[in-house]
């Protein structure tokens, strides 16, 4: 059987597998599916482009995906009246005054020699630094946290077409990348990883804390989308026509045809993305990066300079995940920080490249697809499971009520099982590498 | 008597939970130390083995608690205990022999390690929440303080209060106890210096005729143990809830990393240092510089130099500091 078939019955089966979904359930979970599997892919993507090219091990996924969603908000909401003149010049203020003060570490660093001067000069402008930064933001956020906190109480966004949040939310994940990269990479492997895992946490907090920012734990809802609403769409007697003529009433009609612009936009980028990867795939770059990967220390023999085009692809990939994470808040329509959730965000995409297949983007578009789909299908097939052990036991009986209760955790199981599995007997993926 | 009121409020709030705390995070940090040091990987799953000890402890608790079993003033947990880490020893081994040893005989790269850790971590958060459920669960019983703030005021006439948990207690004591056995352990038996050979350099010690598979064998055991108690001895102190015990896991690498990864005295030495930045950056001084200040100099504010939230962050960036400054951290770890 020659690789193309391969891919495409494999792709084949996935697409039957939606089907299905869509004719015993329902068609708009079915679209749904494709909509966040596109968006996983894209996530998986990014992943493989560290992972698969460079080996580089990202567990902070979620953090870059988290940035994504802030620029969504950041960019797509209104400004909220009044805000920006309570306290906006005290927040950038503030946050200059915060960057002036690292560099103005840093430099001290550099300019000083070594030793107790220079050690207690730098931590002496950090904390100087610290104490202005605290008593410039702190009462502007306060002032802009009590403007309407009921509604709004925070500063708002720019009230620009949503999708320009898409490339912002890149480059907002890649300024993050940016930071961990310039400190993790270079040391061993592990240390990225926790660095990742650190930062992640991090964003994750400023996130559900910093309310004039985000609103915090209150979420944003009601962010902009790209797409008409369903509720105008089901009042525009030419769409109501239309789907009439097609066999929709216009409720499902209209749930379904935004799902299907959703989905247009979402296939658009990936399509972008996944060109762009495969002709750096192809290119004498990806050339160089595999060869990083598998000898580093052949590789900076030849003259490559490891540590920068690691640092590279720590950025571009990381930027992927945080498009992927404004897509998503787009189409949610809500940042909520609170649904962060380190399983959800980062480890799922872990399985998803190792699953399809490192090094191999296809592989990662379907591994994406793959287990979104288990990701979502798994619980009411274990709850379909449970009800099947616990048939033969008695009604009302504690351990029966227990194993059907906890047939919602079966998600974080199935996931470890087949992470572990295929990392056992395919350790190369559904689709290999080349 | 100001300058008592400030050190009583000092040791109340910030010494004797840094203390705790601290314990804690030096337990956990010694398993993850003594993974990397003997199996040459960071074990992601460390915190959800934790967690599972702690499981099994907490359901053998109420079993003995529904037998009547009580250790009086102390809580049943410890009676609990020893069962808690025997199922944490026989899952560990299981997983070792049915995961972990395939990779050490293929000799795969740390890094695959790491992504089948990541694995077991799944699993077993999938295990714990699946017999014992996401919420909160309260298996401390016994005497609730040595020392309560109430009768301290009463006895001593101040203003401020100390109150002593007898589960800060007994994580101090559990801690020292543990600490001295494992040092005795690696320096004195026969099992514990081969361990450290096999650590140190490992072609040189399997020349030597150290047989690995029993050297991993009793690192499992060992972690085991700590993870258990750790686990146990946090959730007694603040409360047993699955997915903490996976947040603790930036704070517990942390600590590994700052002390050195691979050198267990530096793992103690990295929990006490992580959890008492992490309590002094948090903690709200205002209650201490009452008692300081002459009275037109009080603060206005908590004097709260980040709130609670950001603990991450402290742990994060001392991490990050260490990393940039001295990556085989503040006792000399094994490898940059």
């Amino acid at each position: 059987m020659n690789g193309t078939l391969k891919n495409t019955m494999l792709f084949g089966i996935i697409a039957l597998m939606i089907i299905y979904v869509g004719l015993v359930q329902s068609w708009n979970s079915a679209l749904l599916i494709v909509a966040m599997g596109l968006i996983s892919s894209i996530m998986a993507l990014g992943v493989n482009l560290q992972w698969g090219f460079a080996g580089l091990f990202n567990v902070g996924i979620m953090g870059f995906v988290a940035l994504g969603g802030l620029a969504a908000v950041l960019i797509g909401m209104p400004p909220t009246e009044g805000g920006f003149a309570a306290g906006g010049m005290g927040i950038i203020g503030a946050l200059l005054l915060g960057a002036g003060t690292i560099l103005a570490a840093i430099q001290v660093m550099k300019r000083m020699d070594h030793g107790w001067p220079r050690t207690i000069a730098v931590i002496a402008v950090l904390i100087i630094g610290f104490f202005l930064f605290r008593g410039l933001l702190d009462p502007a956020a306060e002032r802009i946290e009590e403007i309407n906190p009921a509604q709004t109480g925070y500063l708002g966004g720019l009230g620009l077409p949503v999708l320009i949040a898409w490339p912002v939310g890149g480059l907002f994940a890649a300024g993050a990348a940016w930071v961990i990269g310039k400190t993790a990479l270079g040391l061993r492997s592990d240390y990225l990883a926790i660095a990742t895992l650190g930062i992640a946490e991090i964003i994750i907090a400023v996130l559900k804390n910093e309310d004039w920012l985000t609103r915090g734990v209150k979420n944003v809802i009601g962010v902009p989308r790209p797409v008409p609403f369903e509720v105008d769409l089901q009042n525009s007697a030419a769409f109501v026509e239309r789907a009439a003529g097609l066999g929709f009433d216009p409720v499902e009609g209209s749930t379904l045809w935004v799902k299907v612009l959703y989905i247009a936009l979402f296939a658009t980028v990936l399509l972008i993305l996944m060109w762009m990867a495969q002709r750096a795939l192809h290119s004498p770059w990806g050339r160089m990066l595999r060869a990083i990967r598998d000898n580093e220390v052949a590789a900076e023999a030849m003259g490559k300079d490891v540590k920068a085009r690691h640092l590279q692809v720590f950025i571009l990939g990381s930027a992927i995940c945080g498009v992927a994470g404004a897509m998503m808040t787009t189409m949610d329509g809500q940042l909520t920080p609170g649904t962060y959730q380190p399983l959800r965000f980062t480890f799922l995409i872990w399985v998803m490249v190792i699953v399809g297949g490192s090094g191999n983007n296809l592989g990662s578009v379907l591994g994406g697809f793959l287990i979104w789909f288990l990701w979502v299908q798994v619980e009411p097939m274990g709850l379909w499971l449970m009800n099947l052990i616990t048939s033969g036991m008695a009604e009302g009986s504690a351990l029966k009520d227990h194993l059907i209760e906890s047939a919602a955790h079966m998600r974080l199981l199935t996931m470890g099982m087949v992470l572990l599995l295929v990392l056992r007997f395919s350790p190369r993926g559904l689709i290999p590498e080349k | 008597m100001d300058l008592l009121n400030a050190l009583i409020a000092f040791l109340n709030y910030v010494f004797v939970p840094g203390v705790a705390y601290g314990s804690q995070l030096a337990l956990g940090a010694l398993g993850v130390t003594l993974v990397y040091g003997i199996l040459r990987f960071s074990n992601f799953a460390h915190g959800d083995t934790m967690a599972l000890g702690a499981m099994a402890t907490v359901l053998i608790t109420w079993l003995f608690q529904s037998w009547g079993i009580s250790l009086g003033p102390l809580p049943t947990a410890l009676l609990a205990l020893p069962f808690g880490i025997l199922a944490c020893i026989g899952l560990l081994l299981f997983t070792d022999r049915y995961v972990y040893r395939f990779y050490r005989e293929k000799k795969a790269k740390p890094v695959i390690l790491v992504i089948v850790s990541l694995g077991i971590t799944f699993i077993y958060n999938g295990v714990t929440r699946f017999i014992i459920g996401p919420d909160d669960q309260n298996f401390f019983d016994g005497e609730r303080f040595i020392i309560s703030a109430r009768e301290f005021k009463r006895s001593t006439g101040l203003e401020e209060g100390l109150s002593f948990k007898t589960t800060q207690g007994i994580t101090i004591i559990t801690a020292v106890i543990v600490v001295i056995a494992l040092f005795w352990f690696l320096n004195k038996t026969r099992a514990g210096k081969s361990m450290r050979a096999y650590s140190d350099n490992e072609d040189l010690a399997l020349l030597s005729g150290i047989n690995p598979e029993r050297v991993v064998m009793i690192t499992w055991i060992i972690v085991a143990s700590l993870a258990t108690i750790a686990g146990v001895l946090y959730g007694l102190d603040k409360s047993f809830k699955p997915f903490t015990y996976f947040q603790l896991l930036l704070p517990i690498f942390a600590a590994a990393i700052v002390g050195g990864l691979g050198n267990p005295l530096g793992a103690i030495a990295g929990g006490f240092v992580i959890a008492f930045s992490e309590v002094t950056i948090t903690y709200a001084w205002k209650k201490v510089l009452v008692y300081l200040m002459p009275e037109n100099l009080e603060p206005s504010g908590l004097v709260q130099l980040l709130s609670t939230d950001y603990k991450f962050a402290v742990s994060f960036v001392i991490l990050l500091i260490v990393l940039l400054f001295k990556p085989t951290g503040l006792f000399k770890g094994q490898s940059v």
